[in-house]
């Protein structure tokens, strides 16, 4: 069976759930080798066998967290020379993308990116992606040299497949541009204890009728009693109301939970491009017209500020 | 010496219209309207900051695409820019991201530049890609998705907020930078800038110009293929309450119905 090639996102060996995902996806088409770089990367081998990895291909080196992009993309191209494989898989990230797309022109081959789903087909994976707001569904394939794919998160289901997941070292040698793009300081982001927004089951955004960055405990304390993410429409976030890691839409985060809750959201094509795809859509606003009410399973029209504590209460009150 | 900015701009149908695919499972463009992909208004912003930071600067915008992309040039010319390059041929429809950033990167040598400044994505395609690609092609760092940027001294420096963390980044110039909608409101064009926009210079290239052979590029020369577009169906009406006092507790028994709760 040929070997597919998974780009491994993780923070010091723990491996991110989007990669866990392209190991399900990766074992329709193939048999996936992991590719997993810098600090802690063999820490993540034990998670990646678990998963369905029959090898784990390792390297580190300062220039990986030193400078960006270019030193794995370097390794990356190592991994496909040294494999040969049917297709190479990324997670949809910021830098997921990138090594993809620097890869594909280094080694010649088509790239699909933001794919929801992917299968084997006769003429090699076949990739779903949504597209214009998610108004249409395609189906795509790479038609010249190694299908290059990155994948969504929230994609395809963790399946727990035990495989060998053997540590092999990757031998890499830098190129001259490795070194190109300096990395001269990293802070990492605080964490709000809460679930990632692209992993989440369940999204409680806040929008413009939340008025006020003083107001959006309302939204996090409702999102707290389901155990989910917090999101926030583009209108709050350029008000400077909540940070832009959490904005959904098109120039945010792109959602698919179990469950999206909307507050004060109007449901502008921005904000829709980001979250229609969720499975189950609820949401309070005040105005009956608002756009949003269109894709909802189920709406109040009301002010959130009287629904959603009420809403919080009974969710805890019914949790015990 | 003058700082040479090429800035990529794209024109993409208007994302509030109502966009769908053409019989060849292209994007459809004649039945709506296009515009300057909002994204690289952003790309044409801080290009004009940083001309304005410089000594001397010029700045040339360029786009690959139809007849029509001029309108996104004049757009970008009328918020300040110098001068436009359009590259337009017939055997470009159905060019993949990997084809553009061929015609891209050519037609930024031909142009000579010390920077190339891209939005984060356009709003079409999404794929945000071409920064990247256009890194690789032309051989220069990439320093990508900045929400702040700066050149100074031959040295371009951002900060990139990430996913995990946030990162200063710098590299010497020649670079390419894609700066997201994060950078800095874009201005609108004044009448000034409209009027004064119609004078300046807008060269026309086509493949032959860039020594492209029409086969590396097109819907035959694709790197990709789509197989089938299908509308996604409408979501089927739910139910609408107005709050009458109990609303977060009806929201809450649909929840506890649907096993969230």
């Amino acid at each position: 069976m040929a070997e597919v090639l998974v780009y491994v996102d993780h923070v010091d060996g723990a491996v991110r759930k989007p990669t866990l995902e392209l190991l399900t996806l990766a074992r329709r088409i193939g048999e996936p080798v992991a590719v997993s770089l810098g600090s802690g990367a063999e820490n993540t081998a034990s998670t990646l066998a678990e998963h369905g990895a029959v090898r784990v291909l390792t390297a580190d080196a300062p220039e990986f967290a030193d400078y960006l992009v270019v030193p794995k993309v370097d390794a990356v191209q190592a991994a496909y020379e040294a494999v040969s494989p049917s297709a190479v898989l990324f997670p949809s990230s910021a830098e997921g993308k990138e090594i993809a797309a620097r890869l594909a022109v280094r080694i010649g081959s088509g790239i699909i990116t933001d794919a929801v789903d992917l299968e084997a087909g006769v003429e090699g994976p076949v990739a779903t992606q949504s597209v214009f707001a998610a108004a249409f569904t395609t189906k795509s394939r790479v038609s010249k040299g190694t299908p290059v794919i990155t994948v969504k998160p929230n994609s395809a289901a963790v399946e727990a497949a035990p495989a060998a997941g053997a540590v092999e070292p990757l031998t890499v040698s830098f190129s001259d541009k490795a070194t190109g793009t300096k990395v001269v300081s990293r802070t990492p982001r605080e964490s709000t204890g809460r679930p990632e927004l692209t992993e989440a089951a369940i999204v409680v955004s806040g929008g413009r009728g939340v008025g006020g960055a003083e107001n959006f405990p309302v939204v996090e304390a409702l999102a707290d009693s389901l155990g989910a993410a917090v999101g926030a429409s583009r209108a709050a976030v350029d008000a400077g109301w909540y940070p832009h890691t959490n904005q959904v839409g098109q120039t945010g985060k792109t959602v698919s939970p179990q469950l999206y809750v909307a507050a004060g959201i109007s449901g502008a094509i921005q904000h829709r491009a980001g979250m229609q795809t969720s499975k189950t859509i609820v949401a309070v606003n005040k105005d009956a017209e608002a756009p949003i009410f269109d894709l909802v399973d189920y709406g109040v029209v009301g002010d959130l500020f009287e629904v959603v504590p009420q809403l919080t209460e009974e969710v805890k009150s019914r949790k015990g | 010496m003058s700082l040479r900015i090429v800035v990529c701009v794209k024109y993409v149908p208007d994302a509030t219209g109502d966009r769908h695919f053409a019989e060849d499972l292209t994007v459809d463009r004649d039945d709506v309207d296009g515009l300057l992909s909002e994204l690289d208004e952003y790309a044409v912003e801080q290009a004009l900051q940083i001309a304005d930071e410089a000594d001397d600067a010029e700045i040339t915008v360029l786009t690959v695409g139809p007849e029509d992309a001029k309108d996104a040039l004049r757009k970008a010319l009328s918020m300040g820019a110098d001068k436009a390059v359009h590259v337009e041929d017939d055997d470009l429809h159905g060019t993949d991201a990997l084809g553009t950033s061929l015609v891209l990167a050519k037609a930024i040598e031909k142009t000579g530049y010390d920077l190339v400044v891209c939005g984060m994505a356009s709003t079409d395609g999404t794929m945000g890609v071409l920064p990247a690609m256009l890194a690789e092609r032309l051989g220069v760092p990439q320093v990508s998705l900045l929400s702040e940027v700066s050149v100074e001294d031959g040295t371009v420096k951002g900060r990139r907020d990430g996913d995990t963390a946030t990162e200063q980044l710098e590299a010497s110039l020649p670079a390419v930078v894609s700066v997201t909608d994060q950078s800095g409101e874009a201005r609108y064009p004044s009448f000034k800038g409209i009027m004064a926009a119609k004078k300046k210079p807008v060269e026309s290239w086509d493949l032959e110009d860039l020594e492209i052979e029409s086969d590396e590029v097109g819907l035959e020369g694709a790197w990709t293929a789509v197989d089938g577009a299908t509308e996604r169906p409408a979501r089927t009406a739910g139910t609408i309450v107005k709050d009458e006092g109990e609303g977060g507790k009806q929201l809450a028994e649909f929840l506890a119905g649907q096993k969230f709760i």
